[in-house]
């Protein structure tokens, strides 16, 4: 059993209560650093645990604290990112259901490094549920002083508000999340400036994901030299990873940084195998943005050694045979799983959730979802699959936020190593268009 | 920009010509300076705050990122919202990266648009047109059914055909920003996005018609003018009048003795130069309603400059502006057509 820093309190009955929470030790972390520590002596920790973004870029959350513009003498913000909508991904959801607290405290400790009086939590639109249950959290914190004005006797103020988006995948994206928080529509802005200098009601911002924020307060606990300890190399601490798809034991997980892909995929602790005994076909391993890898690659880097669940690991050897770790959105296929018909339910994603100001993704994502609707319906042909690589390339880099990255990547991905697939839906029309077809030929690479 | 760094000028280079500028000024401003290789802005106004970055035609490569800092920047860039830095380094056409990304950007922008010329108002100065004969390709990839939108009239004046749109969001910034209401704005995501007025409400004020001068294709167009004529057949004229509301200095657009539209001016770049009312643009249409200044001179390279009747006659002689496409080889070769 690995540390767990994040779920190590779920199952206890009541611990969304403040008192319970507390019992555990809760709120350690704010009695810490408003008391005992400077502002920049929380990031600092912060910093030397080698934290990194859990939302998908897995950038330095200390890094990015450090870049806010303190020297404008404009009011600072922290958001939290509480808007998961990533296909694959629901670990905020569970955390934020099973253990509101420790977000609340997290939100408490890091929006006093920032020197943030005015702080949100910006939930998805369809997680109405969690909303009410983190402003219970809110009020309860509220009245042990916890927020509001003079925290603790230290004269730090803190407003803490949880505000909800109407329901879209773009406002994950942290300008368009800005937008949105800010009543506006969800269309990101354009970088530079960014939201460090520029970001909610036009001052200096931090956006962070849950799991970042939810991390903090067992950083400034333990300090961060400890959090540092665990996991391998740059990728420090733990993640929850999503497991979903052909596996026994699909759920949300935490593991230290660093165990095998194969480990997190047929131990008991984790995934438990495949289901049915079948075998391991291709997985994504990082949200539906992410590359996805057949079974040979995912298990193993292409010089043989065994990929582990790290955000280097994973990248190695690029976009050629690596993949991302992304969110953490971990979905795995057994042979029975259709690559290309799997594409298109991706893609018909991004068609929808793409917010239309940029033409390559607007156009371009509507395009490749018809054009692979007509593999899955039996009318594709050879040249389709190069078309829709092209198209990928088109798009990939020449839009203003990542989506458009996003929905190229599982294009050219699967083309590059699922082709044989594709070919086989063009060749075998008849077939392949029947409901749950899926690719028996030769090519076949399972693990 | 600081105040103290007001005279500093930066150095940029764009594909071989090096031109300094002030700090702020962004890559497509400077190469509009220079005047050669400038991308093309199917999104950018320069009178409108916060416009461009959207249709990304105008991507540039970025191959030297400042003196300070040489690095090129990993991706393509949009010229029109990329400030440049004191010794940039830019490719436009020079670069094969950038020529390849823009003949993307114009079979995207082709995708869902109807391809109506024949019957579109805006043919002939349509600067969608002019991209497509640019850079586009002469046949389409795209095999489905194109997006469609019923037409919507806004207010007595405007005609909204949503099918030719290119969500450049020109519209949107103009109503917001030289009007007092804001009555118009995007409506829906994706390629499902639409203009449009607030439950069909009618834009009603007294600038609304510049939305249509705006529209860099005929999504927008003037219904005192639809289908009157092509408008390569039509004289444009400068002309002006006092208007307490505007400046009052517009173009007419003469069919024979008639005066068949009345539009902003434009410059070179096709971008209006200020903004009229309604009343000098829907209502004074009589040429005794105007003081005439002489001929207007049409930059810009599509068919409408075809007519360049102007170069017919030795008289009247206008005092003009120097274009600085005066001895750009397709103006040459208007001359020949006419001679």
């Amino acid at each position: 059993m690995g540390v767990k820093i994040l779920t190590e309190h779920i199952g206890t009955p009541g611990l969304e209560t403040l008192a319970v929470y507390k019992s555990k030790g809760g709120y350690a972390s704010v009695e810490k650093a408003i008391k005992t520590m400077q502002p920049d002596e929380v990031t600092e920790e912060v910093k030397k645990s080698g934290l990194r973004g859990r939302g998908g870029a897995g950038f330095p959350t200390g890094m990015k604290w450090s870049f806010i513009d303190k020297k404008s003498g404009k009011p600072r913000h922290l958001v939290c990112n509480a808007d998961e909508s990533e296909p694959g991904t629901f670990k905020d959801r569970y955390l934020m259901s099973k253990n509101p607290h420790i977000l609340i405290e997290g939100m408490i400790t890091a929006s006093y490094a920032l020197g943030a009086n005015l702080s949100y939590i910006y939930v998805r639109g369809e997680l109405m549920y969690v909303v009410n249950i983190l402003q219970k959290a809110i009020d309860e914190a509220r009245e042990a002083g916890y927020i509001g004005k003079n925290i603790l006797g230290s004269g730090y103020d803190l407003e803490l508000h949880v505000t909800c988006g109407a329901g879209a995948y773009i406002c994950g994206e942290e300008t368009a999340l800005i937008e949105s928080l800010e009543g506006k529509r969800g269309n990101p802005r354009i970088k530079p400036p960014f939201p460090a200098i520029a970001g909610v009601w036009g001052n200096p911002t931090v956006v962070n994901n849950v799991e970042s924020i939810a991390a903090v307060p067992w950083i400034v606990n333990k300090g961060g030299d400890e959090y540092a300890k665990i996991g391998v190399g740059k990728s420090t601490g733990t993640k929850l990873i999503s497991a979903s798809g052909h596996i026994n034991k699909p759920g949300v997980y935490e593991i230290e940084l660093g165990i095998t892909v194969e480990d997190f995929i047929y131990s008991e602790e984790y995934c438990g195998g495949i289901w049915k005994n079948r075998k391991l076909k291709a997985v994504v391993a990082g949200g539906s943005s992410v590359p996805v890898l057949p079974a040979n690659l995912i298990l193993n880097t292409v010089n043989g050694d065994k990929r582990l669940m790290t955000y280097e690991s994973l990248a190695d050897g690029g976009f050629a045979s690596g993949t991302m770790l992304g969110s953490g959105g971990f979905i795995v296929f057994d042979e029975t799983a259709s690559i290309v018909h799997n594409l298109w339910n991706f893609e018909r994603f991004y068609h929808h959730e793409s917010c239309g100001q940029c033409s390559p993704c607007r156009e371009g994502t509507g395009w490749m979802e018809k054009i692979l609707h007509k593999f899955i319906e039996g009318h594709a042909n050879m040249e389709d699959i190069d078309l829709l690589a092209e198209i990928g390339k088109k798009i990939e880099g020449n839009t203003i936020c990542p989506l458009g990255d996003a929905a190229a990547w599982p294009v050219a991905s699967a083309i590059k190593h699922f082709r044989h697939e594709f070919e086989w839906y063009v060749t075998h029309k008849e077939e392949a268009s029947r409901p749950g077809a899926y690719y028996k030929g030769e090519k076949l690479v399972l693990a | 920009m600081e105040q103290n760094v007001q005279e500093e000028l930066w150095s940029v280079t764009i594909d071989g010509n090096e031109i300094k500028v002030k700090p702020g000024t962004t890559v497509l401003q400077a190469a509009r300076m220079i005047g050669e290789n400038v991308p093309p802005a199917m999104c950018y106004y320069s009178k409108l705050e916060g416009s461009g970055g959207k249709c990304r035609t105008c991507l540039v490569k970025v191959s030297q990122g400042s003196t300070k800092d040489p690095r090129p920047m990993p991706k393509l860039v949009a010229s029109c919202r990329t400030t440049v830095m004191d010794g940039m380094v830019v490719q436009n056409t020079t670069s094969p990266e950038v020529k390849e990304a823009r003949a993307g950007v114009v079979e995207f922008l082709l995708l869902n648009h109807p391809l109506d010329c024949p019957i579109c108002d805006q043919a002939g100065e349509c600067h969608l047109q002019d991209l497509g004969y640019e850079h586009g390709k002469q046949k389409t990839r795209y095999e489905f059914k194109r997006r469609t939108f019923e037409r919507i009239d806004i207010g007595p004046y405007i005609q909204l055909h949503m099918t030719r749109c290119i969500l450049c969001y020109r519209c949107v910034f103009t109503c917001d920003q030289i009007t007092n209401e804001r009555v118009h704005g995007i409506l829906n995501r994706g390629d499902a996005a639409e203009i449009s007025t607030y439950i069909e409400k009618a834009i009603d004020n007294d600038f609304s018609g510049n939305v249509i001068d705006v529209c860099p294709v005929g999504a927008l167009t003037d219904k005192t003018f639809r289908f009157k004529s092509r408008v390569w057949f039509t004289k444009p004229v400068q002309a002006s009048c006092n208007c307490g509301k505007c400046s009052g200095k517009v173009t007419l657009w003469y069919k024979g003795e008639e005066v068949i539209r009345v539009t902003a001016r434009k410059d070179q770049w096709g971008e209006v130069e200020s903004f009229i009312c309604n009343t000098c643009r829907f209502e004074r249409k009589k040429t005794s309603d105007w003081t005439i200044e002489g001929p207007t001179h049409v930059d810009n390279k599509s068919v409408i400059s075809a007519n360049h009747y102007e170069l017919k006659y030795d008289q009247p002689v206008i005092p003009q502006k120097t274009s600085l496409h005066a001895d750009h080889p397709s103006f040459k070769e208007d001359k020949k057509l006419l001679n």
